[in-house]
Parts: structure tokens; C-alpha cells; sequence
């Protein structure tokens, strides 16, 4: 069978699956559709939780990030697992206790207040939107690569897959085909890094394999890793270069975003008890901890075999994988000094970022750009960091079927991240803005209608930034996480272990720690990029990184002002007592 | 057990886990990483394996040593609580 076959049956079946999962999973209450009817036994929560939180950047891109930034990498490795210490530790037993829908639905609560909970919503809004407009992009990607579907008919496939599962099952729907997906994702993911494991140093374990020798030689991997990044004029490959004070930051940033992403958060309230939301939170970091310590040993083997199969190749005799790529657009180059070769080095081979594509063909049968090309390195080459995963089978010359595979995963991942995301955003309309502030009459069956349409407008939105992707994509997902950092997260945890934070103290923490973090990425990123580098940052944090101080900013206004105005009534406080006992 | 000290004592180790939850990542995987590098562990350098794998594998043992933990002190809430009925 082809390799085009091949993926379109891995896909197929996958796709099946899921639908299969969403009919035998109906929601039939509003309890089933926002928490799955507090039933999901704790190793299925967990593998949920971990398909839910690993989107199609941590699929897709995550493992090309790392291989580009060497040892830096582990900001993000660090980053989006220790978050679920402080959720284990800090957040999900509580919640859980608490017992209600909604991430608004405490904070509302909590604070006795229809403004806490209006804040809360349209923090939740803008940070999920966000993250789903990366998740649509990966699922057209997916399907224009190896399907060779348009992007935007992949886009259109997709929404219809989410929509019968989230619509139809709601939460309880999403958990079930999130459990599916996982094991596909890992699966997917596992594979192709333990055939390159063996391939290149002999050892089938991955983790290991990337510290170990290279096979019929005595050099260890990394050590050649380090040689041939310095032959080409980078740094080497485990050696840090960031500045200690922005890496703490933009790893905190991360670690607290995660523990307050509201799509990561609900998945804690679909347990039975709360010594299973903290049980919960351990199996979810073990099934992310199997791609997340994956990830470094694939980004060292692809970097490596990616500098092997094309350093100073002629174009006319370069691998396969390399034109495909260059026709899909995440490959480029441009011959400078018309050898004839491919150089690749440090430093943009040209201007503007991505490659802007003429029509017209080179001397070489390379595609020609329209971008000015840069002088002051010989760089020819311009690699878009997602190949690193989507092209590393075809790189390593493994069978079709491999490949086949890592399709269907990548689809795995950000469909069930999508999904995750979407039910949150249609929840806290139906449940916290209509049924608990501007409707409050409608009854359950109203109330699950509506949560079904809100489903459904919200997987249309996320299909349209699917079609017409916002070119600030790559740039707003600091905001998502620097937001969930400076106003979900110290809201929830100030809830829950200061008794004497009123609803005033809650509402300007929000919207201080809101307000200070987004002006602070908003200039950097929007308004004068130019600036955007060190001498100008405060304390020399990085707009990345400033989610982290947008934290203690929310921290200081929510205490101070609270000091100053009224108790919370008694009532508010008996509730926090309850919460704290398991 | 009582509940206020049910509460103390859920706020002492969360105190302990907190500290090092800390100390694997900011500690090894950050400001003592490049001393940690002179010693190697096969092929990696430690401060290098501390950043892109050891980190991670503390995180995980860490969320399990909570849980165990809690399940004891929990289970002195309840048999006091037992006792007293």
C-alpha cells in the first residue's frame, strides 16, 4: 500500500473511533455535559488530562523548538510539567471539594460576586480562543502534508469530527475519545523515536538512548551534537545562553500558567472524590512525562540527522523529504554563493521571517523567494521548526507506515486539545454567563440546549481561525499563558488559602495582574518590536516570562485592597473551611 | 487529629514539597546546572540531563510522595474522628 493510503486508513480508523466513542457516550444532564457526571475513574482522568493538555505545539513543534535552542529548550520542558506540581499541590484537591462546574463558577462563588465571575469568563475566553487557533492551524497542516488535502478542507474535516464529539458528548464524550487519543498520540509518538533510538546509537530506549554512543563508535551523540553545531557557528548544543533571571521567569510564567489554564483545571472536577483529583494529577504528569522526556532525545536525534543528510548535498542529489517539504512552504533555499550546495549555518538566510514564495523555479529547480536576502551570514537554508517532527520518519528513511502513524498522532493531539479547549469556552457561556448571571430562570434542559449551541458557535469560530489564521498567532502564546499566570491562577489560590480575601481584593488583583501583563506584552510584541530585547526590559524579563510578575503584581493589589475594605461574610468563610477539609 | 490541624499539618508539607519542587528545577535545572556539567552520567552532563529529563522525573515523584503523604494524614482525620463517635 502507498504511503498516502496508508495515512488515509490510520487516519480513517482513528477518526471512526472517536465518532464511535461520542454515540455510546452521550451527555444526557448538564453534569454529564460539564463534568462527565463525576465519574471518570483516575488513570482515565489522567490519560484525559494529558491528551487535553498536549496540543499540537507539543506534538508537533515542541521537539524542533528544543532542537534549535539546544539545552535552553528545557525552559519549556521544566515549564509545562512542574505546573502540574503546583495543580496537584495547590489547586485540583480543593476545586474538586468545592465540587461545581466551572472555573468562573469558584471564583464567582468564592468571591460572592457576578463581576468576579464576569472577569473570570473573559479571561477563560481569551486565553482558550487563543490556544485554539494554534490547534486549528496544526490540524490543517497535518492534512495538507499528508493527505494532500487543501488546509482548508482539513480545517472544515476536523470541525466536524470535534463538533459531533463535543457537541453530542460534551464533557463526558471528550474525556472517553481523549483517552483514545492519547494512547494513538503516544503511540504515534513513540515509535518513530524508538526505531531512530536503535538506528542511531543501538539502544531502544530513547530516554537513554540520546546519552548513549553513537553505534560502531565510541563518540557519544551528544558530544558529536556539540561538535557539529560549533563547526557551523552556533552555540553548543548543551550549553545554555539565556540570562539565569529571564529563564527563571519564563519557566515560572509556564509552570504557573499551566496550574491555571481553565481546559487543564475542569478536568479535575470530572473525578468522584477529592483523593482522586490528586491522585489524578500524578497519572496525568506520568502520561506527559512519556512524551515530555521523548521530546529531547527526538530533537537531538533529528538535529543531528538533519545536519548528516543535507550539509553541503547538492540540491539536485538532496533527499526526497527536502523538496516535498520546500513544495509544502517550511522548507526554503536559496543558492548565495551558487555552488550549488546546500549551506547551512547560524544566522536567517534571509529577510522577514517566513519565506515568501514566488511562482517561478531556480537554475536548480529550487523554489525562488521574494525575500532580500541577508549578507552577513552564509546561511542558505530556512527550516521551519515543526519538520523536525513531522519529517523526521521520512528524514531517517523509516517505512510508510511510520509516517502514517505520526499523522494520525499529530491530528490526535490537537484535536483532542481543540476539544478540550472548546468545551470550556461553550460551559462558561451557557453555565456562567447565561445560567448564572443574565438567565437565571432557564431550566436544565434549556441550560444543556444552550451549552450544545454555544459547543457549536465556538467550533466555528475556532474553524474560521482555522481558514483565516490571525498572523499573531506565534506571538499571543505568551499571552495565554502570562494571563492564566496573573489572574486565574492567584484568584483560585488566594480563594483558597486566604480566608480574608474579599471580592474588592480579588477583582483588582485580576485586573491589575490582567492589566499589567498584557500592557507589558502588548508593547514588546505590537506596539515597538523594535525594542523588544534586554537593555529595555524591566529587571531584564522577557515579555514571555512576565506572566510570573503580573503574579505578584496581582498578589500585592488583591491583599492591599483587601486589607482596606470589608471581611468576606461569614458565610464565604465557612464555605473556604469546607473546601480545605477533604 | 482535629481539623485545624488537619490544615497545619497539609500546610507543612506542602511547605517541604514547595521547597523542593524548587530546588529540582530553578536549583539544578537553572542556577546549578553549568557547575553540575563538569560531572557526566554516560553521555549526558548532569546539569544538562537535570534540565531536559531529571527535572521532570522529580516532578512526578514528587506529586506521588504528596498523595501518599496526604492519605495518611487524611486517615488520622478520620479515625479521630471515628474515635470520637
Amino acid at each position: 500500500m502507498s504511503a498516502q493510503a496508508l495515512t488515509y486508513l490510520f487516519v480513517g480508523l482513528s477518526f471512526m473511533l472517536y465518532i464511535g466513542i461520542a454515540i455510546w457516550s452521550r451527555a444526557e444532564s448538564t453534569n454529564d455535559f460539564y463534568v462527565a457526571g463525576k465519574g471518570v475513574n483516575p488513570v482515565a482522568n489522567g490519560m484525559a488530562t494529558a491528551a487535553d493538555w498536549m496540543s499540537a505545539s507539543s506534538f508537533i513543534s515542541m521537539a524542533g523548538l528544543i532542537s534549535f535552542l539546544g539545552k535552553d529548550g528545557a525552559v519549556y520542558l521544566m515549564g509545562w510539567t512542574g505546573g502540574y506540581v503546583l495543580l496537584a499541590l495547590l489547586l485540583a484537591p480543593y476545586l474538586r471539594k468545592f465540587g461545581q462546574y466551572t472555573v468562573p463558577d469558584f471564583i464567582g462563588t468564592r468571591y460572592y460576586s457576578k463581576t468576579a465571575r464576569l472577569v473570570a469568563v473573559l479571561c477563560l475566553i481569551f486565553i482558550s480562543f487563543t490556544y485554539v487557533s494554534g490547534q486549528m492551524r496544526g490540524v490543517g497542516i497535518v492534512f495538507s502534508r499528508f493527505l494532500e488535502v487543501e488546509i482548508n478542507i482539513g480545517v472544515i474535516i476536523g470541525m466536524i469530527v470535534v463538533f459531533f464529539y463535543a457537541v453530542l458528548g460534551g464533557m463526558k464524550g471528550i474525556t472517553y475519545t481523549q483517552v483514545a487519543q492519547y494512547c494513538v498520540m503516544i503511540f504515534a509518538y513513540l515509535v518513530p523515536a524508538i526505531f531512530i533510538s536503535i538506528l542511531i546509537t543501538g539502544n531502544p530506549v530513547p530516554q537513554l538512548g540520546f546519552g548513549d554512543t553513537l553505534v560502531n563508535s565510541s563518540t557519544y551523540l551528544l558530544d558529536k551534537l556539540d561538535q557539529l553545531s560549533i563547526d557551523l557557528g552556533f552555540n553548543a548544543y548543551t550549553e545554555s545562553t539565556k540570562s539565569n533571571i529571564d529563564i527563571f521567569c519564563i519557566t515560572a510564567a509556564l509552570m504557573f500558567g499551566t496550574a491555571g489554564l481553565p481546559h487543564v483545571i475542569v478536568r479535575f472536577f470530572t473525578v468522584p472524590k477529592v483523593s482522586d483529583a490528586r491522585k489524578s494529577a500524578g497519572y496525568a504528569l506520568i502520561c506527559i512525562a512519556i512524551l515530555y522526556t521523548t521530546a529531547p532525545a527526538v530533537a537531538a536525534f533529528s538535529r543531528v540527522n538533519f545536519i548528516e543528510s543535507i550539509q553541503e548535498k547538492s540540491y539536485l542529489d538532496s533527499p526526497d523529504w527536502f523538496k516535498n517539504w520546500e513544495n509544502i512552504g517550511l522548507i526554503a533555499w536559496k543558492d548565495k554563493n551558487d555552488d550549488g550546495l546546500i549551506n547551512y549555518s547560524v544566522g536567517k538566510a534571509f529577510e522577514e521571517g517566513r519565506p515568501d514564495f514566488l511562482d517561478s523555479r531556480g537554475s536548480q529547480g529550487e523554489r525562488e523567494i521574494k525575500n532580500p536576502i541577508t549578507k552577513d551570514n552564509d546561511n542558505e537554508v530556512y527550516i521551519d521548526q515543526d519538520i523536525m517532527v513531522l519529517a523526521n520518519p521520512e528524514i531517517a528513511k523509516l517505512p510508510a507506515w511510520v509516517m502514517a502513524l505520526v499523522a494520525a498522532g499529530g491530528l490526535a493531539a490537537a484535536l483532542s486539545t481543540a476539544a478540550g479547549l472548546l468545551l470550556v469556552i461553550s460551559s462558561s457561556i451557557s453555565h456562567d454567563l447565561l445560567k448564572k448571571t443574565f438567565m437565571p430562570k432557564i431550566n436544565e434542559k434549556q441550560e444543556l440546549f444552550y451549552a450544545r449551541c454555544s459547543a457549536a458557535i465556538a467550533i466555528f469560530i475556532a474553524g474560521l481561525f482555522g481558514i483565516y489564521p490571525p498572523g499573531f498567532v506565534a506571538q499571543v502564546v505568551a499571552f495565554a499563558f502570562g494571563l492564566a499566570a496573573s489572574t486565574i491562577f492567584p484568584a483560585i489560590f488566594l480563594g483558597i488559602f486566604l480566608k480574608r480575601l474579599n471580592k474588592e481584593g480579588a477583582i483588582f488583583g485580576m485586573l491589575g495582574g490582567l492589566l499589567f501583563t498584557s500592557s507589558y506584552i502588548i508593547f514588546f510584541k505590537f506596539i515597538s518590536p523594535e525594542l523588544n530585547n534586554p537593555e529595555n526590559w524591566l529587571f531584564g524579563i522577557s515579555p514571555e516570562g512576565i506572566g510570573f510578575l503580573g503574579m505578584f503584581v496581582n498578589f500585592m493589589i488583591a491583599i492591599f485592597v483587601s486589607a482596606l475594605t470589608a471581611k468576606p461574610p461569614i458565610k464565604v468563610e465557612q464555605m473556604v473551611d469546607k473546601i480545605r477539609l477533604p | 487529629m482535629t481539623d485545624k490541624e488537619y490544615w497545619k499539618a497539609n500546610i507543612k508539607l506542602l511547605i517541604i514539597l514547595l521547597s523542593i519542587w524548587l530546588m529540582i528545577w530553578f536549583g539544578f535545572g537553572i542556577v546549578l546546572s553549568d557547575f553540575l556539567d563538569q560531572f557526566s552520567i554516560g553521555g549526558f552532563k548532569l546539569g544538562f540531563w537535570f534540565a531536559q529529563q531529571g527535572s521532570i522525573y522529580g516532578f512526578v515523584i514528587l506529586i506521588f510522595v504528596y498523595v501518599f503523604a496526604m492519605n495518611r494524614i487524611e486517615k488520622k482525620l478520620k479515625d479521630n474522628k471515628e474515635d470520637k463517635s
